[in-house]
């Protein structure tokens, strides 16, 4: 079952001034239930705007919205239950912390969901654990903490509120690769956990490629593909061709086939790299024999 | 609803107005409320706002966004024309209890109305065709001669320009915050006004966080450039005046001695 559904969706800014421009234009996708998503594309090519018409932050100039087969936009429906069901975490999500302790800044989100303290303080040690937050940091002043350990109290302040969809823009810009892919495996293990679906909005491919079961390029304001991950990466030429750095694993791989080698390229991380490598060479050296 | 602020907001363009340079556009704007302030009768500010309408239809900016100037003063228009409507001594035309309303009431109100508007409009065209850097770079040249008595001219111009440079930036921001805390469920526009007040701190504490931050990243920055100030200090762009400025400075002053010459006429 689809859990977000556009259609024609088309987002024009600053209509009538010298600053109009198409930030979304005439998309229509169908994102699965338990997906794990990836979205990339340049910067300017409406990623962000996109994601922000899921929670209702953004209202579409034209088309539709559909939550859970809900249009968001009709008037029975309240935004903000909406925004319970999509979290979404902004790029650099560090600079909304305000409260006095971590604790209480997480607690944001669920108390605004109305449950009782039972409830909440159950989500924040889960999701304070699950980003790897120790206990102690749970009392001390956000602004006392490093970069890193502030992200992912903000990261966690939108998972506590068990979103059905979790929404990311860019949750590892600015950390090194360690922290990248430390927040990155935190993300699936919460997907994992939660049987919920999660969008990650990425620049890297790298990320997207070890990260995500099916990609969304977006290129223009425009979906230039959904599908899944070695379906996208097959299509490497045209995503170099529209300004998109594949994996430098795939362009390795792409090479090999050009300079004559007879070698799948769907291969986007190093580990299946390997396999595929050693696969070629065992049928050659059997071909040989 | 920040959207609507339009405080230092310029409209890029390539009309007559905006390629004037920036000290006459400052001059001929204050030649043109000299032109308001002076007028005593309506043919005057006539004149005056014939005067606008003609450098606005120079500059090629959309009307709709002169109305939207006008958007937040709107109380003040009503206040003042209501105090001059009531309150002013007169030939009674209306009279209900303690409230009477007077031909003369009627007429400066309308006078008030009409200069208020005329005011607002001709100083957002000269912001909308001017941008911030530029205007700021005019005054700190019209003010340079206070340089004499120790005013720290460039200094003040400095502080204009980072103020100004950061309006948009601040806005942006706020936008974000809000966003962020909306999409953690924040209810800023519900509630009675203690809670809306309540509601502002997960929006102000992060807004001041970054404002300081920012401020000391520009310190830093500024220092690493080993900025010292106004003394020896050229700059990228010159400002050039040429014929079309002397002469439009020239119609204004024209203008003015009309509505001066109006004023001595009628008495």
């Amino acid at each position: 079952m689809s859990v977000i559904k556009t259609e024609n969706l088309t987002y024009t800014y600053s209509i009538g001034t010298p600053f109009e421009k198409t930030a979304v234009d005439n998309v229509n996708l169908d994102i699965d239930e338990g997906a794990l998503v990836g979205i990339i594309g340049h910067t300017g090519s409406g990623k962000s705007t996109l994601i922000q018409h899921f929670n209702g932050l953004v209202k579409p100039t034209s088309g539709k919205i559909y939550i859970d087969g809900e249009d968001i936009w009709s008037k029975d429906v309240k935004i903000r239950d909406i925004r319970f069901k999509v979290g979404l975490v902004f790029q650099y999500p560090e600079y909304q912390i305000f409260e006095e302790t971590v604790y209480k800044d997480i607690a944001f989100g669920p108390k605004n969901m109305g449950l009782s303290d039972d409830e909440i303080d159950r989500r924040i040690k889960e999701t304070a654990e699950l980003v790897g937050l120790h206990k102690d940091n749970l009392y001390k002043s956000p602004f006392e903490l490093s970069g890193g350990q502030k992200r992912r109290v903000a990261i966690a302040g939108v998972m506590a509120m068990e979103p059905k969809v979790l929404i990311l823009d860019e949750p590892t810009a600015g950390l090194d690769p360690k922290g990248r892919d430390k927040i990155l495996g935190q993300i699936k293990e919460y997907h994992r956990q939660k049987k919920s679906t999660v969008l990650l909005v990425s620049h890297s491919m790298e990320d997207v490629a070890k990260f995500a079961d099916k990609i969304l390029v977006m290129n223009k304001a425009q979906v230039f593909c959904y599908e899944d991950t070695p379906t996208v990466f097959k299509r490497a030429e045209e995503l170099t061709k529209i300004g998109l750095a594949v994996p430098q694993i795939t362009r390795v791989f792409n090479r090999l086939k050009q300079s004559g080698i007879d070698i799948r390229t769907d291969v986007y991380t190093t580990e299946f790299a390997r396999k595929t490598i050693l696969e070629y060479l065992a049928k050659r050296g059997e071909s040989n024999a | 609803m920040l959207k609507d602020i339009t405080i230092g907001q310029y409209f890029p363009g390539k009309s007559v107005v905006h390629k004037l340079d920036p000290r006459f556009k400052i001059i001929i704007t204050g030649v043109f409320i000299a032109m308001l302030f002076t007028a005593d009768n309506f043919i005057g500010l006539g004149v005056g706002a014939v005067f606008l309408i003609i450098s606005f239809l120079l500059s090629q900016i959309p009307f709709k966004l002169m109305l939207k100037s006008l958007k937040p003063i709107v109380p003040i228009i009503i206040f003042t024309s209501v105090l001059n409507i009531f309150f002013l001594d007169g030939v009674t035309i209306f009279k209900l209890g303690f409230l009477k309303i007077t031909v003369e009431g009627l007429r400066t109100s309308a006078f008030m109305i009409i200069r208020i508007i005329a005011l607002i409009m001709g100083s957002s065209l000269l912001t909308y065709t001017t941008s911030p850097i530029t205007l700021t770079d005019a005054i700190e040249r019209l003010l340079s001669p206070l340089k004499k008595i120790k005013l720290p001219v460039h200094e003040l111009a400095m502080m204009m320009t980072i103020a100004l440079r950061f309006i948009p930036t601040l806005i942006e921001e706020t936008d974000k915050i809000m966003s962020a805390q909306k999409a953690r469920g924040a209810d800023m526009e519900s509630g009675s006004l203690m809670q809306r007040a309540k509601a502002l701190t997960p929006i102000l504490i992060p807004l001041f966080v970054s404002a300081f931050r920012r401020a000391e990243e520009l310190a830093l920055a500024m220092e690493c450039r080993c900025y010292q100030g106004g003394d020896g200090r050229t700059r990228l762009r010159q400002l050039h005046s040429t014929g079309t400025d002397y002469f439009a400075l020239g119609i204004s002053v024209v203008f003015l001695d009309l509505v001066i010459l109006l004023n001595c006429m009628m008495g």
